[in-house]
C-alpha cells in the first residue's frame, strides 16, 4: 500500500503559490482579537508540488474506473463518459460563474439549463423539470416534499403513508421516513412485479405516494403499471418515478405517459455524466403541472417578450430551496453535451442497445448461473449463485474473483428478495467481445466454485490488497490519521 | 455514433444467439398503450465537433471571471487553484469510478477520502469527518438532523446571520418534521447574544451559528458553546475552511458538530456547483452521522487497507430506520480539497488566510475615506466586510459592472433593514492595484 500523505511529510517544506502581498502587511493580532485567532497549527502535510502529484497518480493507479475496464455495476449504469463532457465543463464560461454575477452575464448557462430541463421532461413525459437537486436521494426528497406539499395545499392532510415494492432502493424508505412519512411495504408477486392485491390492500385514504422504479430493481419491467397507477391515484395518493434505471426505455415509454406524477433522474448514470468515485451528480426532478407550483426555487425561466433567462424566485408556493444556489451545474453541462451529440433517435437507441447487451449477456450467464425471473429483462438482469451455496460459495466471493481476471464486480446482495443476488447491467457502450470474455470468465468462475471453492473463498489474489476486514472495521473505527 | 459499438453484422449474431430476431421483441414486455408512437421530440442529434461548437457558443454567451474584477463573495469564493489541483483531478481512474463498493479495487479513492477526513479533522479541530455532501447547506441541514436525534429535542436555534439559503434550506429539510426554528436577531453584524438567553432552554438541540458570519464579521463561537453546553445542547458551527489557518477553529471553540462549504479549497465556482459540504464531530457522535465514512483495516495477509465503515447507520442497510437518506457524496470534490490542502500546507494556507484579511482590511480602509461610504459594523472581519452607502447599491454596482467590477452583494435583497449596505468580498486574488480600482469607480 501506499503511505498516507501525512506519512510523507516533512516539517519545513513550503508550498505557497502566491506573490508575497502588496498591501500594507499586518499581523493577525492587528487585525483581530486574540481569542478568535487560531492557537494550533493544522497538521497538514508539507511537501513539495511533485511529491504530492506523485503520490496520488499513484492513489488513483490502485482505482477501477470504466476507463479501466467492464465495471457491471447494477442499477448504477456505469456507461463510458464521453471525455467532451469534461472539456465543456471545464470551459471557463462554465467553470467560472458566480452564482451572484448579474443575471443577464450568465444567459448561455441558463439558456443550457433551460433547455436541459425542457429535454429532460420531453424524454420523461413530465411537464416541468428542477435541475437543483444534487443525487438522486436528494431528488427523492424533493420530489416527497413536492408531493406533501400538493396535498397540504388541498386540505389533506391525513396522507403519511409512503408504499415501496420490496424490492425498493434503500434510499427509497430513507427518503420517505425523512419526509414524516411511514413506510408499507408492498411484496413481490414470483415473477418480480408488485403484487397488486397487495397493492388495493394496502392504499387507503392516508396513501401520500406509491415510490417505483420501472424497470424495477429486477431489471424486469412493471407490466402491470397502468392498473398501479388507477389503484394509486384512486385512493388519492401520487406516484413517484425513481429514474435510476431510465437508460432502459428512452424513446420507448415514457414515465409520465404511465401515470408517474414525479419523477427524478440520475444524470450521473442515464446521461453520461461520471460518478467521481461517489460523485458530484445530478438528480433533477420532473413534475406533472399539478405539481409546478410547489418546485423548489428559483426556477429557471425565460421571459418571450425580453426574450431572457431568469431565476424565478417569486414563487409563493414552493417547498423552498433544497441546497444553495442552482443545483450542481457542472455535471448538468456534461448531461447537455452528451444530449446534444444523442439526439432523440440516439437517446432511443442507447436504450436499445442497453437491453440488446443486457439480454445477450442474461442468456450467456443463464447456463452457469440461476435465473430467478424469466426474461425478457430490461437494462439489467439478477442473477443468484444460491446454486453454489452447497459449496460454501457465496455470492460476495464470485464477485471478489471476479476482480482477479480483470472486471470490476455486480451489484451484490441487492434487490433484497432475491438470495444471493448478483445485479448486473452491462450498459449500451460495452462491446460484444467484452460481454462474451466477461461470460467465459464467469463460467470459469462456476466451475471454479464447484472444484477449488477456496480460491474463490479467497479471493482476491490479484489486487492491490486482498479481502479486507469490514468487521474489524467497524468495530474499532479508526477514521483518521493522528500524529504519534 | 462513437459510444455505441455493435457492428450490424455482431447485432445479427447477439439477437440469433438469443433465438430472436429484432431487438423490438425485448421490448415486448411493455404494454402497447405506453409504447411512445412516435420519436421524442428532441433537436437532432449532433456530431461531436458540432456539439462542442454548440457548447462553446453558450459557454461565450457568459462572462466568466476572467472577463471582471470579482469583489463578491456571499458563500461562493474566488481563491487561486493550484495548476496540479486540475490535472490530477482529470486522471480518469478516479473520476469514471463509483462509490467505492469492492474496496480492493478502490483503494485510490478510499485512502483519498480518508486522507480527506484527516484534513478535515485537522482544520476544524474535531475528531472525526464523514466523506462529504453535496454543499454547506445541506451539510448543515444534515448537522441539524443529526443534532435532533442525538438530544431527542424539537426546537433549534440559528443565528439570523447564517448564509441565507442555508437556512431555507434548512426551513425546506425541516418543514415535515415538526421541528421549531427559532431566529437570532443580528446587532453590529454580529448574532445578538443578548437574544441568545432569552431564547435558550433545555429544549433546544442546537444552536448554529456561522463563522465567519454572513456579514463576514468573526463571532465568539465559544461564548455560543458555553451557553447552549450550559442547557446540554449542541452547538453547531458552519465555517468556511480557508479561514481556518488564523481563525480558531470549532474544535478550539468547543462546538459538537462542523460543518461547512468546500468551495473555497481550491473549487471552481462553477455557477454554485459542484460543491463540498463537509461535516465533522466530537468522537461521541459518530455513530449518528450521516453520510459516507472511510475506515482503516487491515486484509487477510495483515496488509492495511480501507473500506467504507459503519455502515449500519446508513440507508441501504436501515432503510427507512436511518438517520438520512444520504447515499453518495462528492468524492471528487473532496479530492480537490485534499489535494488543495496538500499542496499548501498548513504555512501556505495560513498565507492565504493572511492575505485574505489584509486585502480586505486594506480595501475597507480605502472604502470608508470616500464621502458617502461607512463602514457598517464595528466587528472584526476576515474576507468581507459592509459599507453603508449614501448612494443607492444599485447604482453603485451598475457603475462598477460597466466598469469591469463585479461590486459587493446588495444586503436589502436578504435583509430589508441593510437597504443600500454591500457586502463586500476581498480575497488573496485580488492585487493593490485592483482594490485601488475599485475604490476609484466608486468615488467616481
Amino acid at each position: 500500500m501506499e503511505k498516507l500523505i501525512f506519512e510523507k511529510s516533512v516539517e519545513g517544506r513550503h508550498g505557497n503559490y502566491l506573490p508575497p502581498s502588496d498591501v500594507p502587511v499586518k499581523q493577525i493580532h492587528e487585525l483581530i482579537p486574540e481569542e478568535l485567532s487560531r492557537k494550533k497549527a493544522p497538521l497538514l502535510p508539507q511537501l513539495t508540488e511533485v511529491e504530492v502529484v506523485r503520490h496520488y497518480t499513484r492513489l488513483s493507479q490502485l482505482n477501477y474506473g470504466v476507463d479501466t475496464g467492464f465495471y457491471p455495476l447494477g442499477s448504477c449504469t456505469m456507461k463510458y463518459n464521453p471525455k467532451i463532457n469534461e472539456d465543456a465543463a471545464n470551459l471557463n464560461g462554465f467553470s467560472q460563474l458566480h452564482p451572484y454575477q448579474p443575471v443577464e452575464s450568465v444567459q448561455g448557462a441558463l439558456e443550457l439549463m433551460y433547455k436541459t430541463q425542457e429535454y429532460l421532461a420531453e424524454i420523461t413525459g413530465m411537464d416541468a423539470f428542477t435541475l437543483q437537486p444534487a443525487a438522486g436521494a436528494h431528488g427523492e426528497l424533493t420530489g416527497l416534499l413536492l408531493i406533501m406539499a400538493y396535498h397540504a395545499a388541498r386540505g389533506d392532510f391525513q396522507r403519511d403513508k409512503v408504499l415501496v415494492p420490496d424490492s425498493a432502493h434503500g434510499t427509497n424508505p430513507a427518503s420517505a421516513t425523512l419526509v414524516g412519512c411511514k413506510i408499507i411495504e408492498i411484496p413481490s408477486k414470483e415473477n418480480g412485479e408488485v403484487d397488486l392485491e397487495a397493492l388495493k390492500k394496502a392504499v387507503g385514504e392516508d396513501t401520500a405516494a406509491l415510490m417505483l422504479t420501472n424497470p424495477n430493481t429486477l431489471g424486469m419491467f412493471e407490466t402491470q403499471i397502468i392498473e398501479i397507477a388507477e389503484i394509486v391515484h384512486q385512493a388519492g395518493g401520487l406516484l413517484y418515478y425513481d429514474g435510476a434505471n431510465m437508460n432502459a426505455i428512452m424513446g420507448y415509454a415514457r414515465p409520465g405517459d404511465m401515470g408517474f406524477d414525479v419523477v427524478h433522474l440520475n444524470l450521473h448514470k442515464t446521461f453520461s455524466a461520471p460518478h467521481g468515485g461517489g460523485g458530484p451528480g445530478a438528480g433533477p426532478v420532473g413534475v406533472k403541472s399539478c405539481l409546478e407550483p410547489f418546485l423548489p426555487k428559483p426556477v429557471i425561466s425565460y421571459n418571450q417578450q425580453t426574450q431572457n433567462y431568469y431565476f424565478d424566485e417569486e414563487r409563493s408556493q414552493s417547498i423552498g430551496r433544497m441546497k444553495a444556489f442552482y443545483g450542481n451545474f457542472g455535471v448538468v453541462v456534461k448531461a447537455f453535451t452528451y444530449l446534444l451529440m444523442m439526439g432523440g433517435d440516439g437517446l432511443q437507441e442507447v436504450s436499445a442497445k442497453a437491453v440488446l447487451n443486457a439480454n445477450y449477456l442474461m442468456n450467456l450467464l443463464s447456463k452457469h448461473y440461476e435465473q430467478p425471473f424469466a426474461g425478457p429483462c430490461k437494462h439489467e438482469f439478477v442473477l443468484t449463485s444460491s446454486p453454489y451455496k452447497g459449496n460454501e460459495v457465496r455470492t460476495l466471493d464470485i464477485a471478489k474473483r471476479l476482480l482477479d481476471y480483470g472486471f470490476h464486480a455486480p451489484t451484490i446482495y441487492f434487490p433484497l428478495i432475491v438470495s444471493e443476488a448478483l445485479m448486473i447491467e452491462p450498459t449500451e457502450t460495452e462491446n460484444k467481445q467484452t460481454l462474451d470474455e466477461f461470460a467465459r470468465v464467469m463460467a470459469k468462475i462456476a466451475q471454479e466454485a464447484m472444484e477449488n471453492p477456496k480460491l474463490l473463498q479467497e479471493a482476491p489474489h490479484n489486487t492491490p490488497v486482498s479481502r479486507l476486514d469490514e468487521t474489524q472495521a467497524a468495530r474499532k473505527p479508526v477514521l483518521r490519521w493522528k500524529a504519534e | 455514433m462513437p459510444f455505441l459499438p455493435h457492428t450490424l453484422e455482431e447485432e445479427q449474431a447477439m439477437l440469433k444467439d438469443m433465438g430472436i430476431c429484432t431487438i423490438e421483441e425485448l421490448f415486448r414486455d411493455i404494454p402497447e398503450q405506453l409504447r411512445l408512437k412516435r420519436k421524442l421530440n428532441l433537436p437532432k442529434g449532433l456530431s461531436e465537433k458540432a456539439a462542442w461548437d454548440e457548447v462553446e457558443r453558450l459557454a461565450h454567451r457568459n462572462k466568466d471571471i476572467g472577463q471582471y474584477l470579482c469583489f463578491r463573495g456571499a458563500g461562493a469564493y474566488e481563491h487561486y487553484q493550484p495548476k496540479a489541483v486540475k490535472h490530477i483531478l482529470s486522471r480518469s481512474e478516479f473520476y469514471t469510478a463509483y462509490t467505492p463498493y469492492q474496496p480492493e479495487v478502490s483503494q485510490g479513492t478510499l485512502q483519498a477520502i480518508f486522507e480527506y477526513q484527516t484534513c478535515i479533522c485537522e482544520l476544524t479541530g474535531m475528531d472525526v469527518a464523514n466523506a462529504s455532501h453535496y454543499d454547506g447547506a445541506t451539510a448543515l441541514a444534515e448537522a441539524a438532523l443529526m443534532a435532533i436525534q442525538i438530544s431527542r429535542r424539537k426546537k433549534l436555534v440559528i443565528s439570523s446571520l447564517v448564509h441565507p439559503e442555508y437556512r431555507e434550506t434548512l426551513h425546506t429539510y425541516l418543514s415535515r418534521r415538526g421541528i421549531e426554528i427559532i431566529m437570532l436577531p443580528s446587532e453590529n453584524g454580529l448574532t445578538a447574544v443578548a437574544e441568545l438567553e432569552k431564547v435558550l432552554t433545555t429544549e433546544v438541540a442546537a444552536v448554529i451559528v456561522q463563522n465567519p458570519n454572513f456579514l463576514g464579521s468573526i463571532e465568539n463561537l465559544a461564548f455560543f458553546a458555553q451557553k447552549i453546553h450550559e442547557k446540554g445542547g449542541l452547538l453547531i458551527a458552519c465555517v468556511d475552511p480557508v479561514s481556518l489557518g488564523v481563525l480558531a477553529s470549532p474544535g478550539e471553540c468547543g462546538a459538537d458538530i462542523a460543518v461547512g462549504e468546500g468551495q473555497s479549497l481550491g473549487l471552481p465556482l462553477s455557477l454554485g456547483g459542484p460543491y463540498l459540504g463537509f461535516m465533522a464531530c466530537k468522537e461521541k457522535y459518530v455513530r449518528r452521522m450521516p453520510g459516507r465514512i472511510v475506515g482503516k483495516t487491515v486484509d487477510r495477509l495483515g496488509r492495511e487497507g480501507f473500506v467504507l465503515t459503519l455502515q449500519a447507520r446508513e440507508q441501504h442497510i436501515r432503510r427507512d430506520k436511518a438517520g438520512s437518506n444520504i447515499c453518495s457524496n462528492q468524492a471528487l470534490c473532496a479530492l480537490a480539497a485534499t489535494i488543495y490542502l496538500a499542496l499548501l500546507g498548513p504555512r501556505g494556507l495560513r498565507e492565504v488566510g493572511k492575505q485574505c484579511m489584509e486585502k480586505s482590511h486594506y480595501a475597507s480602509e480605502l472604502l470608508v475615506q470616500l464621502p458617502g461610504i461607512s463602514l457598517a459594523f464595528t466587528a472584526p472581519f476576515f474576507q468581507e466586510f459592509v459599507v453603508k452607502t449614501q448612494e443607492s447599491a444599485v447604482s453603485i454596482n451598475q457603475r462598477l459592472w460597466e466598469a469591469g467590477i463585479l461590486g459587493g452583494l446588495d444586503l436589502g435583497r436578504y435583509y430589508p433593514e441593510l437597504k443600500n449596505h454591500l457586502l463586500f468580498c476581498v480575497t488573496e486574488m485580488r492585487t493593490k492595484e485592483e482594490i485601488e480600482r475599485l475604490v476609484e469607480v466608486i468615488g467616481g
